[in-house]
């Protein structure tokens, strides 16, 4: 699916995503989406379109465990975060919750871009420069999640973490 | 071949050898959740489909970051939390009774577990030579439901850290300097190990808090070897019973060994708005602070309130500057009264509020409004963390907090010890 590329830079941290100071909407997921990336980009929520992807620096979703960052993510209609790198509790909440999270060099993605990403084929295709880049390969244990749709899913059918690689 | 502490312990939770890079499924001893993570993890149980929890005494969900409840909402979710433990047998650890890390470190950890918590900082428990760490809420819960977790074993980098601490510094000026060295990616997926005669010699409160902000730096895990301190914090809690030596291997094979020379270090204070932004006290300047805040999973033990109380006595609060103290836990609320340690604080002009995360995350009790300036010494800084998105937090061990509201800017601690 081809979608539009939200820029932001590096040390994006979980406060950022969705800032503590929410807490209180947790448990109702829908409101607290709305209030996705508020100070970092106002109005994100209401801009963003189904399809859209967000490219950003390193350490991506650093600190809290906070799982909602993720899912506020993928309930705002994102299909993938791609980073130069990501912080490693807010990666495997993103598998966790079937949002592809993926490791590239993301210096040439320009804020607005068109991009079309092929999860296994590993590569991106980048429309305004018409060039295709190859990404480090998804491990297979988060293919492995991500093809039983999510970690609650994989339980589901194993009753059983089925994870050894 | 030798193996780290890290290899060690999850090699004995699969029941054979493990090679860094590796995903293993092992067997988790003691899996907890707070208020914030808790509800969605509880609800990931249901989903998929478990009524029970595979080991209800050592499951754990804490009531301790909206202690007590400020909003309806998250009483709701407390509600629930109760609910879902009295269903399942879990236990539920009370509004007052502390934060998760500092309440399972006195009660239920024990060196050589594999701990998952869904709280970032659940590493603190690697200062008692267990595998804890952080996850989301849906990994705790699969820990709740089926007693497992899937991890990668990580590589270790070694911290060797030697010489006495100079008077005036201690385990937080250690870590906030690592951090600032390393920077708040340069462990991530790693485990770091802590050993040197510095550390043979810290306390179980100096390991705390290094082990806790290991998740700043990237870290997995940050683990201790179980020694003779270890030792003696256990029979403090009654727990000798839990103690069992471990180290890795003299021949154990790391990916990288960081030295500190600990005779060489200053305070030092983590600037706006990341933790690795490290400056010395020295290099700090003019900084007026509005609150100063003492307390959290990172420093809110009896050490760190006494540190703080034998600096502050018989002084007073800068009249510009509000400081607000958290105990960790009830026990340690308690032993600070009982040695007149927080009569001191509040005799000095502090506020003491109910054991919990307190202000650490923006919530309720001290809430930053906007261009505030907080000294605090919980783990983490970033941009609107504690309330305003245009306030700014400053990180520092108690001793700094203590000096710094005495005199309403960033202060050196050295002066007054
Ligand atoms: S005190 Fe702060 S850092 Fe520690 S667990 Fe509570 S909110 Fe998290």
């Amino acid at each position: 699916m081809k979608g539009r590329v939200w820029k932001f830079g590096d040390a994006i941290s979980t406060d950022h995503i969705i800032p503590g100071r929410y807490f209180y909407l947790r448990s109702n997921l829908p409101e607290l989406a709305k209030h996705i990336f508020e100070y970092e980009r106002p109005g994100f929520s209401e801009r963003v379109t189904p399809g859209d992807v967000i490219v950003a620096g390193q350490n991506f979703g650093q600190g809290s465990s906070r799982e909602h960052a993720a899912i506020v993510i993928k309930m705002n209609g994102i299909q993938a975060v791609i980073a130069k790198s990501f912080a490693r509790i807010f990666y495997r909440n993103c598998f966790n919750n079937g949002l592809p999270a993926v490791i590239c060099d993301t210096e040439r993605f320009r804020e607005g871009d068109e991009i079309e990403l092929f999860l296994d084929e590993g590569k991106i295709i980048h429309y305004p420069r018409s060039e295709t880049i190859s990404f480090v390969s998804i491990p297979p244990v988060m293919k492995r999640i991500l093809e039983d749709g999510g970690l609650v899913e994989h339980v589901k059918k194993y009753k059983d973490l089925r994870l050894d690689f | 071949m030798g193996k780290t502490l890290a290899e060690k312990i999850l090699g004995a939770h699969v029941g054979r050898e493990v090679k860094p890079g590796e995903i293993v499924v092992v067997k988790t001893d003691l899996v907890y959740a707070q208020d914030g993570t808790g509800p969605l993890a509880a609800r990931r149980v249901q989903e998929m489909g478990f009524e029970k929890v595979f080991n209800p005494s050592k499951t754990i969900f804490f009531l301790d970051h909206a202690a007590p409840s400020p909003r309806f909402e998250l009483s709701n979710d407390h509600n629930f939390l109760r609910g879902f433990a009295e269903k399942t047998g879990c236990r539920i650890s009370e509004v007052g009774n502390g934060i998760s890390h500092q309440v399972v470190a006195e009660n239920d950890v024990r060196p050589g577990d594999v701990v998952i918590g869904a709280d970032s900082h659940t590493c603190t428990g690697g200062a008692l030579g267990a595998f804890a760490t952080g996850v989301g809420s849906t990994d705790a819960a699969v820990a709740m439901a089926i007693g497992k977790i899937w991890l990668r074993v990580p590589e270790t980098l070694q911290v060797v850290v030697t010489g006495k601490l100079p008077t005036g510094v201690f385990g937080k000026d250690i870590i906030l300097h690592l951090i600032g060295k390393i920077g708040a990616s340069g462990a991530t997926y790693k485990a770091l190990e802590f050993v040197g005669d510095t550390i043979e010699h810290l306390d179980m409160a100096g390991r705390m808090t290094i082990a806790n902000m290991a998740v700043e730096a990237g870290a997995k895990v940050g683990l201790f070897p179980s020694d003779a301190i270890t030792r003696k914090w256990l029979n403090q809690m009654g727990r000798l019973g839990d103690f069992k030596p471990l180290a890795s291997d003299s021949d154990a094979l790391y990916e990288k060994t960081i030295e500190i020379n600990a005779e060489t270090l200053n305070p030092t204070i983590a600037c706006p708005h990341q933790v690795d932004n490290t400056r010395t006290i020295e290099e700090i300047g003019e900084v007026r602070v509005d609150q100063v805040y003492l307390g959290t999973s990172c420093n809110g033990r009896l050490e760190d309130l006494q540190i703080a109380a034998k600096i502050l006595k018989g002084k007073k609060v800068h009249p510009r500057t509000r400081m607000i103290v958290t105990p960790g836990s009830r026990s340690v609320y308690l032993e600070a009264l009982k040695d007149g340690t927080m009569q001191v604080l509040i005799e000095a002009g502090a506020m003491a509020l109910p054991a919990g995360c307190g202000a650490c995350v923006g919530l309720h009790e001290g809430v930053l409004g906007d261009g505030e300036v907080c000294l605090a010494t919980q783990p983490r800084n970033f941009q609107g963390r504690m309330g305003s998105p245009n306030s700014f937090i400053y990180l520092g061990s108690p001793a700094v907090a203590a000096a710094t509201a005495i005199e309403g800017k960033i202060a050196d601690p050295r002066k007054y010890l």
